[in-house]
């Protein structure tokens, strides 16, 4: 079973302490992560999708912790438990770029506007193999051919002002890609941009998750996006996955009450002018002052008292799991 | 579209450019046409759907036909009870008469409202500027637009940040809304929301819509929303509406190549709908220098040595009576 899989998230809790308060973001998580798969973890802001990533890279902000749970990367060369090590320690650093890379959401701010793309590009490849600089060049070019980007020998020595939104990103996954990382993860890698370039990026994505066999983790808040690109889906809301399975179990029968909320109030191109979405009523609640049990439960439609505590995770298949007492009856209310 | 029905606002030949000035006695080297020729009918009642991508121009028309943008050129004609009058020739004091039937409502909640007014302080400028002298009087129209938009009344004395994003952009609508208008321009008004809070500002609208027989511009970049909410959709490309069309035949029948691009660029949230994407190539072209005759046939796959050199107008392809504008030179045989 372990064969096909490149990282599992066991019961991960990781918390936030600020001003004397603690901020449960993540309050175990647990998921598998396939090879040459794309898992999509979808939620709303604040719901902890964000911080499980960095949790797995290990770049957490100071005041937070890994409270408790195991991350496990399975290497070529046996396990290894990502929690465990410390955040800056050696062999962090070394899997950190080089066998998990990372591509973030807004590629103006990620990237350094005093550098040119080459040597960030470079910089990766310097640190984590033994190329020379004549190499590490040549290299920079051949990754931004691949990503399409037109006359790659010259814009190599550009800087990140001279690129446009779309070109940026693509500079972005160049250089996640520099050392064929094994796992990749994009935080909502195309919010920033328009939709005929997210297009051209989930091309390229797809492309290289053929051609290197990488395993995608795709973050994600857009139900459009988990369509076309998921394997696999996990949903979040307030630091739980409140549903787990392959993309045909969630959106085609999905058992949480959340997700079928999520999945009735959004406009879907196709449906014309009449189409009726349902809003979830009220907001997410204040992650200081949750409400008791289950996390859904005041905008819940199913709620009653059994909901005060916590459901368990529920396995409806061998790979579609929900937290809900009332799964079955969600699955039948058409 | 139905030839009885009273024209709102009507834009003749609307240019509005930005001019590029460089060096130290900032001369102006170029303009940046960002919007450039647009010719639109509004009906009264309607929901004109304005779509495309970023930097194509169409906040810029939002905003040039409220004046808060002057246009370099054309005529924008409101008509109020068959008092025709072109806002771009009006004085400061007939602007603020017609002011009071056209309003905004803006894209970020957080931004758009002052931090250190009350939504009190906030709401109640409008109605003192259009002479509603008793502050007893301001309260109560306040407290019933609050209402008006799902919220209580008691919450006109909290501060913007008392309130969630949802709640912001509804005190924006109600803001909108305080002086009775006639038209309101949307500027990507549901964009910022989470999904689940969007379907609830999506619905507001609507019905505030059918209450007070309202005319929205809704300006977005999400063509599902638009699809949701619009009678007719514009799109635009570089400043220069491509097509027009009522909603149904837009999304059932583009006719324009990008129109059809961007359709297809769409991750829909339905698995039975996935289809080919079209991927466009490259970027959206420098609206300072834009391409020579269509401005879209780089991009194009059809192109062809005409669209090099000449421009091509909308025209009504429609068989029915409800107009389908588009400008391309080779409609017929797509």
């Amino acid at each position: 079973m372990s064969l096909d899989k490149i990282l599992s998230v066991r019961n991960l809790k990781t918390y936030f302490y600020t001003n004397n308060q603690c901020t449960k973001a993540v309050n175990g998580v647990s998921f598998d992560v396939k090879k040459g798969k794309t898992l999509c973890i979808v939620g709303e802001s604040g719901c902890g999708k964000s911080v499980t990533a960095y949790s797995i890279m290990q770049l957490l902000p100071k005041l937070s912790r890994i409270e408790e749970g195991e991350i496990i990367y399975h290497s070529t060369n046996g396990d290894i438990r990502i929690d465990q090590l410390s955040r800056n320690g050696k062999k962090m650093r070394s899997l950190r770029g080089a066998d998990i890379a990372m591509i973030f959401q807004d590629p103006m701010t990620a990237l350094n506007p005093v550098y040119s793309i080459g040597f960030q590009i470079g910089e990766n490849l310097k640190y984590h193999t033994r190329l020379s600089n004549e190499e590490i060049k040549s290299k920079s070019i051949e990754l931004l051919r691949e990503m399409d980007i037109p006359i790659p020998d010259q814009r190599v020595l550009e800087f990140p002002h001279q690129f446009s939104g779309g070109m940026r990103q693509r500079a972005m996954i160049a250089m996640a890609m520099a050392c064929s990382p094994k796992i990749l993860i994009a935080d909502e890698p195309t919010t920033a941009l328009d939709v005929t370039i997210q297009a051209q990026i989930f091309e390229l994505m797809d492309k290289l998750k053929q051609d290197h066999e990488t395993a995608i983790i795709l973050i994600t808040h857009d139900m459009g996006v988990v369509a076309e690109l998921a394997d696999d889906v996990v949903v979040m809301y307030m630091g739980n996955i409140v549903e787990s399975g392959s993309i045909e179990d969630v959106l085609r029968s999905p058992a949480h009450p959340y997700t079928k909320a999520l999945l009735n109030s959004i406009p879907v191109l196709g449906r014309g002018k009449n189409q009726e979405i349902k809003p979830i009523r009220g907001s997410t609640p204040d992650p200081l002052n949750r409400p008791k049990g289950c996390q859904f439960m005041p905008r819940c439609d199913f709620s009653d008292d059994k909901c005060l505590t916590m459901p368990l995770a529920v396995e409806l298949s061998e790979t579609h799991t929900t937290r809900c007492w009332y799964s079955d009856k969600i699955l039948q209310d058409e | 579209m139905n030839n009885n029905r009273e024209i709102i606002l009507k834009l003749k030949n609307v240019r509005t450019y930005f001019p590029v000035r460089k060096g130290i006695f900032k001369k102006t080297v170029g303009h940046i046409k960002a919007v450039d020729g647009v010719n639109l009918e509004i009906y009264r009642g309607e929901t004109l759907g304005l779509v495309g991508e970023s930097g194509c121009g169409k906040t810029t028309l939002g905003k040039s036909i409220l004046q808060l943008v002057k246009a370099t050129e054309g005529e924008i004609i409101y008509n109020d009870k068959n008092n025709e009058r072109d806002l771009r020739k009006l004085n400061s004091e007939e602007m603020k008469d017609v002011r009071k039937k056209l309003q905004i409502v803006f894209q970020d909640p957080h931004s758009s409202l002052n931090p250190a007014f009350t939504v009190f302080g906030s709401l109640e400028d409008p109605l003192k500027i259009y002479g509603v002298k008793s502050k007893a009087e301001r309260r109560r129209i306040i407290g019933d637009l609050l209402e008006a938009v799902n919220m209580r009344r008691e919450q006109m004395d909290l501060y913007p940040h008392e309130f969630s994003g949802g709640q912001r952009q509804r005190i924006g609508i109600a803001r909108a809304l305080c002086i009775d208008p006639d038209l309101i321009v949307l500027d990507e008004a549901v964009s910022a929301l989470d999904v689940s809070i969007q379907a609830q500002v999506l619905q507001l609208l609507k019905k505030i819509k059918e209450e007070r027989n309202l005319t929205y511009i809704f300006i977005t970049h999400d063509l599902s929303v638009v699809e949701f909410v619009s009678d007719r959709v514009a799109v635009m490309y570089l400043g220069k509406i491509v097509e027009l069309a009522m909603s149904e035949d837009l999304f059932g029948n583009a006719l324009h190549p990008y129109t059809k691009a961007l359709l297809s660029a769409i991750p829909v949230a339905d698995l039975d709908r996935r289809k080919e994407r079209i991927i466009l190539l490259g970027d959206v072209p420098n609206p300072i220098n834009p391409p020579s005759g269509c401005p879209f046939h780089p991009r194009c796959s059809m192109s062809q040595d005409r669209c090099k050199i000449e421009v091509p107008h909308l025209i009504n392809y429609s068989k029915d009576s409800n107009e389908h504008l588009a400008a391309c030179h080779f409609i017929n045989q797509t």
